[in-house]
């Protein structure tokens, strides 16, 4: 049963198995602030399927990279194309889970039911999706209780299924596990493997290397706000090109 | 009881203490106060019950008008960007000072018959009170509300847009999520309305039984040398601020530790 809803009760009728947002395009996308290229000329093109992690190092620019492909900031040049949409545009079939989970000061149930009143989700069908998101991020049992008051790991799991439950054809995470413990990091990595099930692209980044080997199906590797490396996750990590990745991934220093 | 002419305005300043104004000593005035106060309580005097009731009724409508107002004035500053908006905030800050009796004056120009408000005969309301008290209140209510959703829009504007929110429901859910939070500034309007005399003794007149407030009963009385009778209306009235500000404080309490 899990995933299933997702490939065909889209509020807004489109089927996410089927992705018409992607792939995505970068073309020499700069980021530039006080002088300083903070992403540097990135191209490379994201299709539907793979598993995409964004790997480096803190300060590397991935957070950045994610931001801009969600259309909250706009590049200084370059163009980032959702299947020829303005990243603007293609917002409303993307969702983003940020690091720290931005909850509403109200309950669970009306977290998720808030985000799909914006989508313009009728309230009887509201009803029904929240209660299926809940159960897919076994949170069900505290449907009732302050957002604000749960653990961490619930916390992001209920940002999670708030993604979720608007059925995005692309959803972007920015290290959604930074702050969890084993425990609550593997619940949110099951629940994330089941999204990915479901059909939605997911673009996630992280600098935890055990996490980006057992998900990544291919990995972007940002070094100060260069894309040093773009392939399959499996080549990266046995023959990392750049010297920059290589000391990355033997736990080095990189500079 | 029949009412005195000549300006007695309480019935029960008939138990008005031997005490006569200052020459008597701070100690044996503040004594006379509190038992002035407690005899008025205690008394449940009626022209005390209509003169409070008169002052919660103003002040209480006054900072709702003013709640609704303010409230999107002050959030829409803080999330909306347009070319002087920084002017706008500044202004906000600048009118939390305004001076009351100027607010009064000017009010009483405009409401005063020969005024451009005059046909409604507004002058000498509490109509006019509540008009008064509302432009005093709501900068303090605005600017107070921009900081605070100021501070809430930080954390929520990137999730907000991610999910496609539009700035007025965003000004929506950064004041219903920023509610308890607000009732402080909401409290701070009411401090304001409360104690204030300068605007309301001018447009409203201090007629007795009309527009007859704690305040003005308060200068009144202290201008008659009735010490005691004044400072007992005055620990009155900082009993019933105390008392809302405690009830709110409390709401805000619960429901910081029911919402997190």
């Amino acid at each position: 049963m899990k995933g299933k809803r997702m490939q065909s009760d889209h509020p807004d009728g489109s089927n996410p198995a089927t992705p018409t947002i992607l792939p995505l395009v970068l073309h020499e996308v700069c980021f530039e602030a006080a002088g300083h290229y903070l992403i540097d000329h990135i191209s490379c093109v994201l299709e539907a399927r793979p598993y995409t992690i964004v790997l480096g190092p803190n300060g590397a620019g991935k957070s950045l990279l994610l931001r801009l492909c969600h259309g909250l900031i706009r590049a200084s040049s370059g163009s980032i194309l959702w299947h020829g949409m303005d990243a603007c545009a293609a917002r409303r079939h993307q969702a983003m889970v940020f690091q720290r989970p931005v909850l509403l000061r109200r309950t669970v149930t009306a977290n998720i039911s808030y985000a799909l009143r914006i989508r313009g989700t009728p309230r009887w069908q509201r009803q029904m999706l929240v209660r299926e998101a809940l159960q897919q991020a076994e949170l069900a049992d505290l449907a009732g209780r302050p957002a604000r008051l749960l653990s961490a790991g619930e916390q992001q799991r209920l940002a999670l299924a708030r993604a979720w439950v608007l059925t995005p054809q692309a959803l972007l995470l920015d290290e959604p596990t930074a702050s969890l413990d084993p425990a609550a990091t593997q619940a949110v990595e099951t629940l994330l493997k089941q999204i990915y099930d479901s059909g939605t692209k997911i673009i996630m980044t992280t600098h935890d290397l055990g996490q980006a080997r057992r998900l990544a199906d291919e990995v972007l590797f940002l070094h100060r706000g260069r894309l040093l490396e773009h392939g399959p996750a499996a080549e990266f990590f046995s023959q990392p090109k750049s010297k920059e990745a290589a000391a990355f991934l033997a736990g080095q220093l990189v500079w | 009881m029949p009412r005195e002419g000549g300006g007695v305005y309480l019935r029960s300043r008939r138990l008005e203490p031997a005490t006569d104004g200052l020459e008597h000593g701070t100690m044996d005035d503040f004594t006379a106060a509190f038992t002035t106060a407690l005899t008025l309580i205690i008394g449940f005097d009626r022209d005390l019950v209509a003169i409070v009731s008169l002052s919660l009724l103003v002040s209480l409508a006054a900072v709702c008008l003013a709640a609704v107002c303010g409230l999107p004035l002050g959030a829409a500053v803080a999330v909306c960007r347009f070319p002087g908006r920084n002017l706008v905030g500044a202004l906000l800050n600048t009118m939390m000072g305004l001076p009351p009796v100027v607010v009064g004056l000017a009010l009483y120009v405009l409401l005063s018959r020969a005024g451009p408000l005059g046909e409604f005969g507004l002058l000498y309301t509490p109509s006019a009170m509540v008009l008064a008290q509302c432009i005093l209140v709501t900068p303090i209510i605005a600017a107070l509300t921009r900081q605070t959703v100021a501070d809430l829009y930080e954390e929520y504007d990137e999730q907000l847009r991610s999910l496609g929110v539009g700035p007025w429901r965003t000004i929506g859910t950064l004041l219903w999520d920023g509610r308890f939070s607000l009732l402080t500034a909401v409290m701070a309007g009411f401090g304001r309305a409360s104690a204030e005399v300068g605007a309301v003794i001018i447009v409203g007149g201090n007629i007795n039984h009309v527009t007859r407030v704690m305040t003005t009963t308060i200068a009144l009385e202290t201008s008659k040398g009735n010490l005691p009778l004044a400072l007992g209306l005055g620990i009155i009235l900082l009993l019933l601020t105390f008392m809302l500000n405690a009830a709110a404080m409390a709401i805000r309490d619960i429901a910081k530790r029911a919402y997190g």
